[in-house]
């Protein structure tokens, strides 16, 4: 690609004087060169493009899987800290500025490097004089690039936080845009999001200018070289040391040694703002997940025949926030399997811990949690799900059909099984009235469908997951009392002789268990079956004589 | 998965375009004059040849030394003022087009906090947000290069090919040879690519809702350990997206390939040519070294126009999507008197508006009636008198008096904007009046309408049929400010946004509420707790801050909704994630509150229902009871199973 003014050089200093003595051939070499050029340069393109598309396209496709896996691996608590705007922001904005470098940025400096080698080479071969102060003029170049890649990494930096935080305001208004409106929030909104939409418009601008700055810099560097090689070299022709054709070809070649330097900049611009990215990406993907794998996965022992359920035994378990405060303090506790417990008590008692730690959504600080003698560390995750479900009060559908989310319980699940799960929940009914009943899509998080229907979606998944222990956490507490009763019903049939815990402030919940715990401040203060607590003088004696009476 | 609705027709990527003048306009002299900057400084590059070509043909030929001493101190000047103008372009637009992705970002914003809850139901955030993010990126990338250097090049590629002309108009015309295929391909191979292009947009907007949903749904996927098969979903989406750039990159490989092949033949050519005519005499080396250098200083510009409209095109499919959302109808801000076209008109509501008087002059009749099911569908045939005699005042008198007070439904029908026309409607013909100071609660199976009915009130959807008043007053009559003020909303799903406890409570008044009613409405909801938080009040909560459960997410609601001291409440399931001595000592409090409130209350369980005077039972989206709990306990049927659990199977 770069053998033209070469080939200048060699028509202008040998074709010409040949010609003049009729010798067509080094015409004939000329053209012949410069077609061979133009056909290899014309196909080098496409196979370099495509070629480097495709390496290009693989990193990203890593890069991106690795992210989403890696926050997918990530536990609770890290969801609990880090947005999920930040979250969101790192694997598109972020990644998208990698996508920029590599698609673009990454082949200008390929173009750009190859042909400074390459021109420098020619530019020594052709005159070692004029090639060295083009070597030379890297020197001040260099310094331009340092100076730009310090300071232009500063605003990248920046720029890169904020757009997190607009992104992170712009997705919790679009998800909350019902209270949004209802609370007329949208002028407080827009005024919130000016600021952050101006602090990155702010430092955008910075990033540009320090482009603006790198460019002027760098073009006058590389326009001086080229005047004082031209000097230098009119006056070696002047006094007969250098050839004219010489002349020609070098000026040339100087023309195309510094066209690319732009392009440089505008590769280190990629660059400086892929590498701010990848550095919130790196932080990422630095978290340790605090619930990891564990290294040699324990198989749970076969399940007993006509008993489907599993012994969970808490042994010396204690728990409590890395930033310190203890939330469970140390205890020990056997559910028998089979049975259904409820634990109820007042928020913040540490109800929700408790089933976090038996679902393996945290680790205890100390202490063991035992499936049938198994530490659930010592668990392979999909051994641990299929052990353990909970289904939670945030009832969130997934975009796609209800069948789809249902099937999120067990993905290979047939359309019967699906079915059959929903009627026992009583939700078939309503599923089959939604316009394309079971291949009804969603939408985003469920717009029209209501919270108790969530309820009952999340509920039919749990039921398709077949789980030796089901955790429900406050996962009917939306659902009226027949929805309520249809999943009693469920849990007694479907579920029969599984391990439950349910967590319920609803006394009509609590009746069907087995054994009650009272929590409260992290500790059991009441334990026993339901119709001793009620019998006793202790708190659920109280609280189900208020709850009879708003019954009668 | 994908969500995108498919682009409705193929516009040419230069209207498109276009759509994007309101917002280059505030920056079209810094704009104009950088493009004109760019062009001097572009062409500045085109004389350094001639000076080249002057110094071999004069100076040098001549062993001038003066003269070359000009020729490079010319050269020396021309370069620095290249540089400099360069440098100058990209000062004067760095501020104005982060300007203009930033204007065109908050005007999105803007937007989308205007569009109908129906929109917002429909679309994916993933969607909006890489509208609002990714695609304005490129938009401003293009404002800043392709815009620019087309127009530069063009230029530059025009003011080179007449100096070529002039210098030699044969060789000129050998290197303008390829101009025409080049062209050729350029259309042919622009227009697969924009479609391309749009593709791979779409699917970074189906990419970030999978993201998005994964990260929103955490707790299922982990609970259910399904985070496999959604890495797969997700495997699959971006394989998806690496074939469609890879196509992308394709196509635009052999756009390149033509591009860098036909204008280097034709430079080969000239080369050729050049070469037997300066061999012939006709034409001077320095001529042919100013040819040729101009020719070669034209490559970059003509290469760049194959990316160059490569970018235009992704720009114009940016500009489309983004225009999608800009595009959606905004709710109306409710101009007073206003109605909105889709409601029935005035002429229906006119005829209606006469039997209100005879359905308040009923229940005067028939004393403080209980159990009756108000409005039109009922409208008695009694008292004929009294009605005519109020039929004959003035309307707007009589929606003033004391019986039109509260909130009241008159035949309201509503089904979703988007639904299939023949399809049953959620709400059919409700009529229902919460007398002032009464708190009503809405009972009703899972499904049957109740959240639907409530996002009615303030105007979150809009009914189809039928109407409400506030008082008296059409609720379409009144600013939707002025409305969404008056009533206060608990949504069963309590949403907290990024901002202190106190403020997140306190946007729930008007803004002259003090820490007294933040306190009082703490104690109302029984949120107590945030004191014993890191910061009390002031401790950041939402999607930046705390996170909180369930139950002291909904207790903040409530305290949000009851702070402002509204006339209208109302709760959707305000006490569905409460604890049972929480829920008991919400209620205590609530009921004070509700003593002097207007409220709709959404309940599930006898608890909730008798914190209300009377209650609702809605059925197959219409009202088919109105009683105390008590009274419909014993003769409705459908709501004692409700209620109850009991009598499974008598209906439905």
């Amino acid at each position: 690609m770069q053998a033209g003014p070469l080939l200048v050089a060699y028509a202008i200093d040998r074709a010409v004087p040949a010609l003049r003595e009729d010798d067509l051939g080094p015409l004939v070499a000329v053209g012949v060169g410069y077609l061979g050029c133009a056909l290899a340069g014309g196909c080098l393109q496409y196979a370099f493009l495509t070629a480097s598309a495709r390496v290009n396209q693989d990193v990203l496709l890593d890069l991106r899987g690795r992210i989403f896996r890696h926050a997918q691996a990530l536990s609770i608590d890290f969801h609990e800290r880090y947005t999920s705007g930040r979250l969101i922001s790192r694997s598109t904005t972020d990644v998208e500025s990698l996508r920029e470098l590599l698609s673009e940025g990454l082949q200008e400096l390929v173009t750009v490097v190859l042909s400074f080698l390459y021109i420098c080479a020619l530019l020594l071969w052709l005159d070692l004089g004029l090639g060295a102060v083009a070597v030379a003029s890297f020197g001040p170049l260099y310094l331009l690039v340092r100076v730009y890649q310090r300071r232009a990494g500063r605003v990248f930096r920046a720029r890169s936080t904020a757009i997190a935080a607009v992104i992170v305001k712009f997705v919790e208004t679009v998800n909350g845009i019902r209270p949004v409106r209802a609370f007329r929030r949208e002028a407080v909104n827009e005024a919130d999001f000016k600021v952050l939409n101006q602090r990155h418009e702010r430092t955008n601008g910075d990033a540009l200018l320090e482009m603006a700055r790198y460019v002027v810099g760098s073009r006058l560097v590389a326009n001086t070289a080229v005047a004082l090689i031209v000097l230098w070299g009119a006056q070696r022709v002047a006094d007969g040391s250098l050839a004219l054709g010489v002349l020609a070809a070098a000026v040339l070649y100087l023309r195309r040694l510094y066209d690319p330097i732009d392009r440089l900049g505008m590769f280190l611009n990629s660059y400086q703002s892929a590498a701010a990215s990848l550095e919130k990406i790196a932080g990422l993907l630095a978290q340790e997940p605090s619930v990891p794998e564990p290294a040699a996965p324990l198989e749970l022992p076969a399940r007993r025949p006509g008993m489907p359920g599993r012994e969970v035994v808490f042994d010396g378990v204690a728990f409590g926030y890395r930033t310190g405060g203890e939330v469970l303090p140390r205890f020990d506790l056997t559910l028998a399997a089979g049975r259904t417990v409820a634990v109820v008590g007042s928020t913040g008692a540490g109800k929700s811990t408790l089933a976090k730690l038996l679902a393996r959504f945290y680790d205890p600080t100390a202490g063991r949690v035992l499936l049938d003698g198994v530490d659930l560390r010592d668990l392979a995750v999909t051994e641990l799900r299929c052990g353990v479900v909970m289904v939670t009060q945030e009832a969130f559908l997934f975009s796609g059909t209800v069948a789809e989310n249902i099937a999120i319980g067990r993905p290979d699940a047939s359309r019967e099984d699906i079915e059959r799960a929903a009627k026992a929940l009583g939700a078939h009914e309503f599923i089959s009235a939604l316009p394309d009943g079971y291949d009804t899509d969603v939408r985003r998080r469920g717009g029209r469908i209501s919270a108790g229907q969530r309820q009952l979606v999340a509920f039919a998944r749990a039921l398709l997951a077949d789980p030796a222990v089901l955790i429900l956490d406050e996962a009917t507490s939306s659902l009226d009392v027949p929805g309520e009763r249809a999943v009693q019903a469920a849990m007694a049939t479907v579920l029969k002789g599984r391990t439950a815990v349910v967590i319920a402030h609803r006394l009509s919940t609590v009746e069907i268990a087995d054994r009650v715990l009272v929590m409260e401040h992290g500790r059991i203060v009441e334990d026993g079956t339901p119709a001793e607590l009620v019998a006793g003088t202790g708190r659920f004696a109280g609280l189900h004589r208020a709850w009879r009476d708003s019954l009668a | 998965m994908p969500t995108t609705p498919a682009p409705t027709e193929d516009r040419s990527a230069v209207r498109t375009l276009l759509r994007l003048w309101p917002y280059v306009r505030p920056v079209r002299v810094r704009l104009f004059t950088a493009a004109v900057i760019a062009v001097v400084a572009s062409c500045t590059g085109l004389v350094i040849p001639l000076v080249l070509k002057w110094m071999v043909d004069g100076p040098v030929a001549d062993r001038d030394s003066a003269g070359v001493w000009l020729g490079a101190l010319s050269l020396l000047l021309l370069g620095a003022a290249e540089a400099l103008l360069f440098g100058l372009r990209r000062w004067l637009v760095a501020r104005p087009l982060s300007r203009v992705e930033a204007d065109m970002r908050a005007d999105l914003y803007r937007h989308l906090q205007r569009l109908p809850v129906a929109f917002h139901d429909r679309w994916a955030s993933g969607q909006l947000l890489s509208r609002g993010t990714t695609d304005l990126m490129l938009l401003r990338m293009f404002l800043a290069f392709p815009l620019t250097f087309l127009l530069v090049n063009a230029v530059t590629i025009l003011v080179g090919v007449t100096i070529m002309l002039l210098q030699d108009w044969t060789l000129g015309l050998v290197v303008l040879g390829p101009a025409i295929p080049v062209v050729v391909t350029c259309v042919f191979f622009e227009n697969r690519y924009a479609r391309v292009a749009r593709r791979a947009q779409d699917q970074v907007g189906d990419l970030t809702t999978v993201v998005e949903e994964s990260v929103l749904g955490i707790r299922i996927i982990k609970g259910f350990g399904r985070h496999r098969s959604q890495a797969r979903a997700f495997r699959d989406l971006s394989a998806g997206l690496r074939g469609t750039e890879l196509h992308k990159a394709r196509l635009l490989a052999t756009i390149w390939a033509v591009i860098v092949t036909l204008p280097e033949l034709a430079i080969g050519a000239a080369l050729v040519l050049g070469t037997v005519q300066v061999a012939d005499g006709e034409l001077s080396a320095g001529t042919l070294v100013a040819f040729l250098s101009t020719a070669l200083a034209l490559r970059w510009p003509v290469d760049s126009i194959g990316f160059l409209l490569a970018m235009s095109q992704e720009a114009a499919t940016a500009t489309e999507r983004y225009f999608e959302v800009m595009d959606a109808e905004p709710e109306d801000e409710g101009v007073p008197g206003g109605r909105a076209p889709r409601d029935r008109g005035f002429s229906g509501r006119r005829v209606s508006a006469g039997d209100e008087p005879a359905a308040s002059s009923r229940r005067v009749s028939t004393g403080e009636g209980r159990a009756e099911s108000d409005g039109p569908a009922s409208a008695p045939t009694s008292a004929p008198a009294s009605a005519s005699a109020s039929t004959s005042a003035s309307t707007s008198a009589s929606s003033a008096s004391a019986p039109e007070g509260g909130l009241r439904f008159h035949g309201v029908s509503f089904r979703y904007p988007d639904a299939d026309p023949g399809s049953p409607p959620v709400l059919d013909r409700i009529d229902l009046h919460v007398r002032a100071g009464e708190s009503m609660a809405l009972v009703g199976a899972t499904g049957s309408g109740k959240t639907t009915l409530t996002a009615l009130v303030p105007r979150l959807h809009e009914v189809t049929s039928g109407w409400i008043t506030l008082d008296g007053e059409d609720i379409t009559a009144m600013p939707r400010e002025e409305l969404r003020a008056k009533v206060a909303v608990a949504f069963e799903e309590p949403t907290l946004f990024s901002a202190s406890v106190g403020e997140n409570v306190l946007m729930g008044a008007g803004g002259d509420a003090d820490d007294g009613d933040l306190e009082r409405a703490l104690a109302v909801a029984q949120a107590e707790f945030v004191h014993a938080l890191p910061q009390g009040t002031r401790t950041q909560v939402g999607e930046q801050g705390l996170s909180l459960s369930g139950g002291q997410r909904q207790r903040l609601a409530l305290a949000r909704a009851v702070v402002g001291r509204p006339r209208f409440l109302v709760l959707d399931d305000p006490l569905s994630a409460l604890d049972v001595h929480t829920e008991a000592a919400v209620e205590a409090a609530l009921r004070r509150v509700l003593a002097d409130t207007t409220a709709l209350i959404v309940a599930h369980r006898p608890s909730t229902v008798l914190l209300a005077d009377r209650v609702a039972l809605l059925s197959g989206g219409r009202i088919t009871a109105v009683g105390t709990h008590h009274e419909l306990l014993r003769t409705n049927a459908e709501y004692a199973h409700l209620m109850s659990g009991d009598q499974e199977a008598d209906h439905r």
